[in-house]
């Protein structure tokens, strides 16, 4: 029978800082999990896109809102929720930042990267109807 | 680690040394203005050396994009120098590679342009 997998949840407020301090939360929580470096900082990164886009995106960058970052650690896999209080976005609808002209774009690279970097990525609306990203990284045992 | 920089010039062409982590907030706005104090300077041939840059973000990279955008915009160029493999890395995933032009020697990144 599977053993129930470990979890740790932080509630951030929606400051620039609350982002390198998630990344950095990733990064060990990757370290513990058994994830060599090159996930480690691959994990790390897409957390800091998650929450980014959160407090730029879903918070607007207002601080009395939270984002809610859990890490479950399975047997096969790291999971982690990035929840924010926002008014939610559906992942289809981002554009491709490497078409035509959206190369050039100042933004819109973050899902991109999170979906590069980790082996599963979805956007779910929260109960409280803010965006959900849950995205995972599987071990490669 | 934070975001420094410093720049030295080799003729017409500004070559910006950065070191640490380019990043949403100091990172990214330290990079803004030093691309912009060129520009006012009338010095629009910019070389980013990213050799000591150990992190870059989405927010990194959409500042050097707009970098590229507004020196285009203004007669000049911008070329990188010393991309390490994570920065080639998000370079590759978002074709990023396709917009601007890498060297490995501060010479031949000069005599680019």
């Amino acid at each position: 029978m599977p053993s129930k997998p470990q979890r740790i949840e932080v509630i951030l407020e929606t400051l620039v800082e609350s982002i390198a301090l998630a990344e950095e939360m990733g990064t060990r929580m990757a370290a513990a999990a058994g994830f060599d470096e090159d996930d480690q900082y691959k994990i790390g990164l897409a957390v800091h896109e998650g929450v980014m886009n959160a407090f730029e995106y879903g918070n607007e960058q207002r601080r009395e809102r939270k984002i809610h970052v859990t890490f479950e650690m399975h047997e096969e896999k790291l999971v982690i929720h990035v929840v924010d209080q926002g008014a939610g976005f559906r992942i289809e609808e981002v554009p491709d930042p490497r078409d035509g002209e959206n190369i050039l774009g100042d933004s819109g690279r973050g899902v991109l990267l999170m979906k590069a970097f980790m082996d599963e990525v979805a956007v779910l609306s929260s109960a409280a109807g803010g965006a959900e990203v849950v995205m995972a990284k599987l071990h490669k045992r | 680690m934070s975001f420094k920089a410093a720049s030295h010039e080799v003729g017409d062409v500004t070559v910006i040394d950065m070191d640490g982590r380019i990043t949403l907030g100091e990172g990214t706005a330290l990079l803004r203005d030093l691309i912009h104090e060129n520009v006012a300077r009338g010095r629009k041939k910019i070389v980013l050396n990213l050799g000591a840059i150990s992190y870059i973000d989405s927010s990194g990279l959409g500042e050097m994009v707009s970098g590229y955008r507004f020196l285009k915009n203004e007669g000049g160029e911008i070329k990188l120098l010393n991309v390490n493999k994570k920065v080639t890395d998000l370079l590759q995933v978002t074709r990023l590679y396709t917009v601007f032009d890498t060297h490995t020697e501060e010479a031949q990144a000069v005599a680019s342009f």
